[in-house]
């Protein structure tokens, strides 16, 4: 079998067998442990320095930003966006508990449909699981509420993201989805819009992904 | 597309003379090192986090066996497949064997150098079935019939009429008389056509940046977000990738993450980072039903325990031929190989034989810029320097250079003949040039003259000055 073939001509190469048990143990312990390698300092910061540098984070990186006080503000802000970029009112909500709470009927112009996007979609509302100051990075894993085409398929995706959320640094995010059981079968890390530098290195916005990523901060709990 | 690196000096030659390919490295070569100088320039832990790096890989691959079977462990248990493979041929048929099962008609593929490595695209369409590449310099190569000459700008080599060109000559469907007013049109071009094909491809191939043996998952990087969408929208998700990519949890994985983007576009971290694990799950209302790895060898595992082992380490973000002079002269394809620059001189040599690829190991100065920028710290001038050992060895270069070769080393392993010399022929061509201070000709240096004038020598050599200094101090 070709699997015997490959671990044996490793193991060769390695100039032993198999590992004995004891140190198969010692590398099972290694793993499970998830030792943290060093962590930039600014993956280290507290709550205030956190959201700050996230938001920074996500402009550089071609994003917008803008917070609010609580998710009832959120149909408002949606509008007022959409409504200055020029955008038709409408858009596919994924069906997450926090997101089903918000309440759109303030808001009869704004189209709103909960589900999957399709190609048709041009503009989505996703939650995030967390936020990462280090790189202003969105962490959206897969879940029935938070479906993956909606990260990916409108060409405008606004997240919704707690401050609480957000975490200093990549390795924190990983210890809170642990947190919720195993590992899910997609993760997404989202830093900025999609972009391609493939045309004569210059940089260019909506690749095959949205061309914009609208991050709604919400500072207070809704 | 399967390649061979054995007409490198005429290939080399004709890159230096294509006025269309200098022009596309004057452009991007002072800009790849520029922007990956900057991102270094951010984050002061970048040196400190180079070392972590080189820790992690080197634990995995010195346990590579152990990590390998509790990574397919993991894959099975959340209900993906391995397959592993020894050799390209392995590979190419366990992707066919997938889409026939699928009963695929197109495939869509993310950007993936494995699948470049084993020449997936040419083998599916022999067997009728349609690979479309997703990234966008790959979709142009694909168009244009040309392998990728360069790991992560695959396309960076055309200019803007080449793509205008091409994208006129293919989609016929769209009007001749469109104009692209900038590159955005273009983009936005492919982006619609390739947007029908997402949705209607069968099976979705990626490669993949990392493995994670703890859970079993694998880990693509992309900025255009094509990797995400080919994984996603067909039923059936195959990730191509080969042995040396596993480590050992996600906290490894992060590390090296925090290296990756910053060594090879200069970005903190790329636009998307997506860790898959297995296919979807109860209650999901997207993402594909089936997941399978189709798990390379190709020589890789021959390298464990070799002088070549710390080539393993390598995570593919092409610093080293964005610093290479070499490379920054000749372009991509002259290395007829899937992977050029640095990197590829020291792994072609495995994948094609030294035989075939024994310029490679050449195309270098030995300059160390390759070296003082990897991520992983992988001694590639060493390791060119060994295939230069072997391809001595087995008698593979010109018998002129081996004679003038082994008359030099007769000499510089007599240190007192060879000052002599030395000194008597400085001296020599200094009172034969004195005049013109230069030389048009030159016996034994037609390869030099030939092409610019050869300074007369002024005064005596470099050993005779110091000498002379330290005797004088």
């Amino acid at each position: 079998m070709n699997r015997d073939a490959i671990i044996g001509a490793i193991q060769r190469g390695l100039k032993r067998g198999s590992l004995p048990v004891d140190q198969q143990a010692m590398l099972a312990a290694r793993t499970a442990l998830h030792h943290r390698h060093l962590i930039p300092a600014r993956g280290q910061l507290d709550a205030a320095g956190r959201v700050a540098l996230f938001a920074q984070y996500v402009e550089r990186e071609f994003g917008t930003v803008a917070r609010l006080p609580n998710i009832a503000a959120g149909p408002e802000a949606i509008t007022s966006y959409l409504a200055k970029q020029n955008i038709a009112p409408s858009i596919v909500v994924s069906p997450h508990p926090d997101l089903e709470q918000i309440p759109f009927r303030d808001k009869p112009m704004l189209q709103v449909r909960y589900g999957v996007a399709t190609a048709h979609d041009a503009v989505s509302l996703q939650h995030a699981f967390a936020g990462v100051a280090e790189t202003g990075t969105l962490v959206l894993p897969s879940a029935p509420e938070r479906p993956v085409k909606n990260n990916l398929l409108p060409d405008t995706a606004i997240v919704v993201v707690q401050a609480k959320d957000i975490l200093a640094c990549y390795e924190d995010a990983f210890d809170k989805l642990r947190d919720q059981g195993a590992m899910p079968r997609n993760v997404m890390l989202v830093t900025g819009p999609s972009r391609s530098a493939d045309i004569e290195q210059t940089l260019e916005l909506g690749a095959h992904g949205p061309r914009r990523l609208h991050v709604l901060i919400i500072d207070g709990e809704s | 597309m399967l390649q061979s690196s054995e007409a490198f000096v005429g290939n080399a030659a004709k890159g230096m003379a294509d006025a269309g390919l200098q022009r596309a490295l004057a452009r991007a070569k002072p800009q790849f090192a520029k922007k990956r100088q900057a991102a270094v320039d951010r984050l002061p832990e970048f040196e400190a986090l180079r070392d972590v790096a080189v820790g992690i890989k080197n634990h995995a691959i010195a346990n590579l066996d152990y990590y390998l079977g509790v990574y397919a462990d993991a894959v099975e248990r959340s209900g993906g497949v391995v397959h592993w493979c020894s050799t390209a041929e392995d590979a190419r048929a366990a992707v066919l064997k997938i889409c026939r099962a699928a009963g695929a008609k197109t495939v869509t593929k993310g950007k993936s150098m494995v699948t470049e490595e084993i020449g997936l695209n040419d083998y599916l369409e022999a067997n009728g079935i349609a690979p479309v590449e997703t990234d966008l310099g790959e979709y142009i190569l694909q168009l244009r019939r040309e392998p990728p000459s360069h790991i992560i700008g695959p396309a960076f080599h055309l200019n803007r009429e080449q793509w205008e060109e091409s994208f006129r000559e293919h989609h016929k469907a769209l009007s001749p008389e469109r104009v692209f007013h900038e590159r955005r049109d273009i983009l936005t071009e492919a982006r619609g056509i390739l947007r029908e094909t997402f949705l209607a491809a069968d099976v979705g191939i990626t490669g993949a940046n990392f493995l994670i043996a703890e859970t079993g998952s694998s880990v693509i990087v992309t900025n255009e977000g094509n990797g995400d969408l080919t994984q996603t929208l067909p039923r059936v998700h195959v990730v191509v990738t080969s042995i040396e990519k596993v480590v050992p949890n996600a906290e490894d994985c992060l590390a090296l993450l925090r290296v990756l983007a910053r060594s090879a576009t200069g970005q903190d971290m790329s636009v998307y980072t997506t860790f898959s694990t297995g296919g979807r799950r109860l209650g999901d209302l997207d993402g594909p039903e089936e997941y399978h790895v189709v798990l390379l060898d190709n020589g890789r595992s021959g390298m464990v325990g070799t002088q070549f082992q710390d080539m393993l380490r390598c995570i593919r973000c092409a610093a080293c031929m964005n610093h290479c002079p070499v490379y920054g002269a000749v372009g991509g394809h002259a290395y007829g190989a899937t992977y050029p620059g640095p990197m590829g001189s020291v792994l072609s040599p495995m994948l094609q034989g030294i035989e075939a690829a024994h310029h490679l190991p050449n195309a270098s100065t030995f300059c160390g810029k390759c070296e003082s920028v990897c991520p992983v710290k992988i001694p590639l001038p060493n390791l060119m320097r060994h295939w230069r050992e072997r391809e001595f060895e087995r008698h593979l270069q010109p018998v002129s250079m081996r004679y003038g070769l082994g008359l030099w080393a007769w000499f510089a392993k007599r240190p007192l003949l060879y000052r002599m010399g030395t000194r008597a022929a400085a001296v020599g061509l200094g009172v034969l040039g004195r005049k013109r201070g230069f030389f048009g000709k030159l016996p034994l240096a037609g390869g030099w003259t030939a092409g610019r004038d050869f300074p007369a020598p002024e005064g005596d050599t470099f050993f005779a000055k110091y000498q002379n200094y330290m005797r004088n101090k």
